[in-house]
């Protein structure tokens, strides 16, 4: 083994050393006493002995691996020279560190949100329950996988034979406190396998079995995260048996969950588990659990070993058409009822978890990632230029070097140790970086109400990223320098004397032009790119939703712990918006059921027979003053108002997409449909009596729904909850505080909250604003590094001609010449790569299509703008170089030769 | 890997030669380098003559191998001398190289000389 020797080779040498010199002495004294004199005697030992150096050199090589230490030499070499050149060094790293760092950042994220399985037992063997259909079906959602309905679910699991085990869950919030200002914790239901399957043990106490979970189940309990232990209790361990409210019902702590358990979701965390059986309990009449139009729940299921996901394919399939025809909700009827029957279960693969942020960022994670990715080859480009500034600088030390007989291949490992040491500093700093970075993406994308949870630990699959990054930065940046440096003709390079003149042959120009060429193209794709996401962003900010956005704030408050009968309900209702509508500095309010962007409710709309069916709607329930209170413009017809009650005719307010799909447009008033309400309540006979302009329901980006507004007047079974709109034009945080004091004044006992409608609107567009400033940060960094690229190799350019330019100058050039000369130059570079840039441009734009709103990929105007922002900054950038080439004195510059 | 300008070949010593070489003067008793050198050069009636620094380079690598093992210790002169002696192990490498040293010989000497044998 060789490893023992080559630490120790130091030590041997010495020894080798001193053994030598007592070779020396003993053969010199030896000499002496065969008569010779000291000095004769000396020399004689020596010539007997050999040389010294090459004997202690022989054994030096024979301990060391080679290749080892001269690497270490290349690399304490490379490290002095940047010792020598601080400001190079600094740049390089610096600049790596940030383009490598926003990699690493973004990498982290996809491989957090993307790549990981979940941290629990056997995770590839997860799978997920689903229809082989997308969306959702008429009836009511809550949560953010509204799959299953409890019914379905049930029959699910009792008719299985694929999986070992099965669970259904759901996610929920539930607010902490008992009246007053709410307070928040992000819930899990869980049937009673949920923890079992998993595979995941309790920290503390114990986690529900299939015992916890039946129907009527009284309080079993609460199981809570570590996190939410830490936060809540302290990490105490007296916390089991502790008790906590969830949305005013009381409930114990049965267990801690272990810390790095964050749920099935990617991308959250949760703070309590709670057995679906709690549910009718806890959520009273907004109960999900016995409604089989009710769909809120999610299906995963461990895969026995010896099934495949093709065979449970086919058992689900199987048992499909029996499961829908069992669970399928009274009131669907006609065509609607065929489809729902012919739907079938499908499974996939569930081990990485289950995402929302998944399905909403994978693309934009990864477009931003191919951004970052052409910025750092940008930086490298950069980096590329001053290397083979630096390397023409050296080129008089190489020269002699190779005249002196080191090898090519030497010369080139030790340029590109030095890149390895930039390369490997920049990745260290970017690593570092790209900790921060990625913590601040989450907390970009999270809100007050929707906090997300990446475990953004570093695990190997970032690390080998990082690794690669800094290795493929490296050759980029330097080999091609290397390989040049070293091709130089010893002798035409020493002749060349101080390396001014005209040794530089037109290919290594070529080079350098090329670099700045592909750098002005890549900026240019990646400013087209920022340019269409801003303005995309800017599309949506500036689209009417139909209703003001501004001043609207969004009161919704519990009025559970009131303990209010159903009767007394509305009239309450109705005399706290009255009261409100008091405070000074309301200008409108009006109670809804459901908000915007938040829930949704949709139902069939029938004619006259119960197999009419016409299609879906959507729907809301809304007091009189709700169209004022929004600004939504009324057509025709009029508002709801005090005399429709629960005994007078229905009647609903539908807006023109509606009148368009149901009645073909036209003016609807007076006309009727029929619908369905609540579940067993069959179809009823709605007649219209007003008509509004269209606005949009769930999202900014969709088409504008037909939407049904029914009065909550005449809903005969209203919630414990009060949702209003409040619109304002004094500043919101006076009428948010107007607001408390007086409905405290009413009940302390009221649950209450606010949100200004604005903000939410906004926090809907959070994909939209994330790429608009990620890519227009990396946009203007892109041209920046450009424009820098350019007036480098301009710069060097004009150094390198000033014997011509000054030749040129005497002949009789004037200035203006030589000015329009150096920019003509600068403008060829320039037009070419801009014009490589647009092609890059529309190709590319095609990956960003799907995320832009309301732009082409291919917009002509965001690429006129882009290519002439650029070109602009680009010129001026070269304007400085040209302007010294014109205020060159010929006659210094000509003496210099 | 040949150097240019070598040594004509009566200077150089098959490599494994001199290990057994010294392996052989080792097996007499420890010894130190100077007294190595001379043992073999008078031991061959100077036929051998082997360059002195060379012999350290093949110490070093004996010792690496385990046949033989070093100490500091003072020479017949007084003087601080770095000793080598035998191991265990060298000894049977002494024993091994030199078996085979014989067979190389006889085989050699069979094709050289073939009328004369027997």
């Amino acid at each position: 083994m060789k490893w023992p020797r080559f630490f120790r080779r130091r030590y041997w040498d010495q020894e080798r050393s001193r053994e030598l010199d007592a070779y020396l002495e003993a053969e010199t004294h030896e000499n002496i006493a065969r008569g010779m004199s000291p000095d004769d005697a000396r020399l004689a030992a020596r010539k007997k002995l050999g040389n010294p150096t090459q004997i202690r050199e022989e054994i030096y090589q024979w301990n060391t691996i080679t290749l080892l230490e001269t690497i270490w030499q290349d690399l304490r070499y490379g490290a002095r020279l940047l010792r020598m050149n601080p400001a190079f060094s600094l740049v390089a790293v610096a600049s790596l560190a940030l383009g490598i760092g926003a990699n690493t950042a973004i990498f982290q994220l996809l491989d957090a949100v993307r790549l990981r399985t979940l941290p629990v037992k056997d995770p590839q063997q997860l799978t997920e329950v689903a229809f082989d259909h997308q969306g959702m079906y008429a009836g009511r959602g809550r949560g953010r996988y509204t799959v299953l309905s409890n019914a379905l679910w049930e029959q699910i699991r009792d008719h299985q034979q694929a999986f070992s085990g099965m669970f259904a869950w759901s996610v929920d919030t539930f607010s902490l406190s008992r009246g007053g200002e709410v307070r928040y914790a992000q819930g899990l239901w869980v049937s009673g396998d949920f923890f079992n399957v998993l595979g995941v043990p309790p920290l503390l106490g114990r986690v529900f079995t299939n015992a916890d979970d039946r129907d009527g189940c009284g309080s079993p309990g609460v199981v809570i995260s570590a996190s939410f232990w830490q936060r809540e209790f302290g990490g105490a361990q007296s916390v089991i048996g502790r008790k906590l409210t969830l949305d005013g019902y009381p409930v114990e702590v049965i267990g801690v969950t272990p810390s790095s358990f964050f749920g099935v979701e990617v991308g959250r965390t949760f703070d309590v588990a709670v057995p679906l059986c709690v549910e009718p309990a806890v959520k009273g009449e907004g109960s999900m659990l016995v409604r089989r139009d009710g769909w809120w729940l999610d299906a995963i299921g461990r895969l026995k070993p010896d099934w495949t996901q093709a065979r449970a394919t086919a058992q689900l399939s199987a048992i499909s058409p029996a499961l829908f025809e069992s669970t399928i909700p009274a009131w669907y009827q006609g065509a609607d009822a065929k489809k729902f029957k012919e739907f079938k279960l499908k499974p996939s693969q569930a081990g990485s978890g289950l995402s929302t942020l998944r399905r909403e960022y994978d693309r934009p994670l990864k477009l931003l990632l191919s951004i970052a990715g052409l910025v750092l080859l940008i930086a490298c480009a950069n980096l590329a230029n001053l290397m083979l500034a630096r390397a023409s600088a050296r080129e008089r030390e190489i020269a002699v070097r190779l005249a002196l007989g080191a090898s090519r291949g030497r010369l080139i490992r030790q340029l590109l140790a030095e890149c390895l040491l930039l390369a490997c500093g920049g990745a260290a700093l970017g690593l570092l970086l790209a900790r921060n970075l990625s913590q601040l993406l989450v907390t970009f994308l999270s809100t007050e109400g929707d906090p997300l949870f990446v475990d953004l630990n570093l695990d190997w699959p970032v690390l080998a990223f990082t690794t690669a990054l800094a290795i493929v930065t490296c050759v980029l940046f330097g080999l091609t320098p290397a390989l040049r440096a070293t091709r130089t003709e010893p002798v035409s390079a020493m002749k060349a004397g101080g390396g001014r003149g005209t040794t530089a042959s037109r290919e290594r120009f070529g080079l350098r032009r090329l670099l700045v060429v592909s750098q002005v193209a890549l900026s240019l794709v990646l400013l087209v790119g920022a340019l269409l996401f801003v303005r995309s962003l800017r599309n949506l900010v500036t689209l009417n939703p139909g209703f003001r956005q501004s001043g609207v704030l969004v009161a919704s408050m519990d009025l559970t712990r009131l303990g209010l009968p159903k009767e007394r309900r509305l009239p309450f209702k109705r005399d706290l918006l009255d009261r409100i509508r008091t405070i000074p500095g309301v200008d409108a309010a009006a109670d809804t059921v459901l908000i915007t962007w938040g829930d949704f409710s949709n139902s069939g709309v029938f004619g006259q027979g119960p197999s009419d069916f016409k299609g879906q709607t959507d729907e809301n329930w809304i007091s009189p003053g709700y169209f004022n209170a929004l600004q939504i413009p009324l057509l025709a017809g009029r508002d709801f108002n005090d005399r429709d009650v629960a005994s007078s005719q229905r009647v609903a307010i539908v807006n023109e997409a509606f009148a368009r799909k149901f009645f073909g447009g036209g003016n609807p008033i007076g006309k009727t449909f029929r619908m369905g309400a609540a579940p067993g309540q069959g179809l009823q006979v709605h007649e219209i009596v007003g008509l509004v302009k269209n606005t949009k329901y769930q999202d900014l980006r969709e088409n504008f729904p037909p939407i049904a507004f029914l009065p909550v007047s005449q809903d005969a079974n209203p919630g414990p909850f009060v949702l209003f709109y409040i619109r304002s034009d004094s500043p919101l945080t006076a009428v948010i505080s107007a607001l408390k004091r007086s409905i405290a004044e009413v009940s302390p006992d009221i649950n209450l909250e606010f949100h200004v409608l604005q903000t939410q609107i906004r926090e809907s567009l959070l994909r939209e604003q994330l790429m608009a400033t990620l890519s227009g940060f990396f946009g203007i960094l892109a041209a920046v590094l450009a424009t820098i690229g350019l007036y480098g190799v301009m710069s060097y350019l004009v150094a390198r001609r000033r014997n011509e330019i000054g030749i040129r100058m005497a002949l009789g050039a004037d200035r203006r010449a030589v000015l329009a000369m150096i920019l003509r130059e600068a403008s060829v570079l320039l037009a070419v790569g801009l014009a490589a840039g647009a092609v890059l441009a529309l190709v590319a734009g095609r990956v960003a299509g799907s995320l832009l709103f309301q732009l082409k990929p291919h917009d002509p105007a965001t690429l006129a703008m882009a290519t002439v922002l650029l070109a602009a900054v680009a010129i001026a950038a070269s304007y400085l170089p040209a302007q010294r080439a014109s205020k060159l004195d010929p006659m210094t510059a000509l003496r210099e030769e | 890997m040949p150097k240019r300008n070598a040594p004509p070949l009566e200077g150089e010593m098959l490599q494994g030669t001199l290990d057994m070489l010294v392996l052989r003067t080792l097996s007499l008793g420890p010894a130190h380098g100077h007294t190595i050198a001379y043992a073999i050069e008078r031991g061959s009636e100077d036929v051998l003559e082997v360059e002195h620094g060379s012999l350290y380079p093949a110490l070093h690598r004996l010792e690496d191998r385990g046949w033989i093992a070093s100490f500091w210790g003072t020479s017949e002169n007084n003087r601080k001398a770095r000793y080598y002696r035998l191991t265990p192990s060298g000894r049977k490498q002494l024993a091994a190289q030199t078996s085979r040293w014989d067979e190389l010989v006889r085989a050699i000497n069979r094709i050289l000389r073939p009328a004369t044998t027997d």
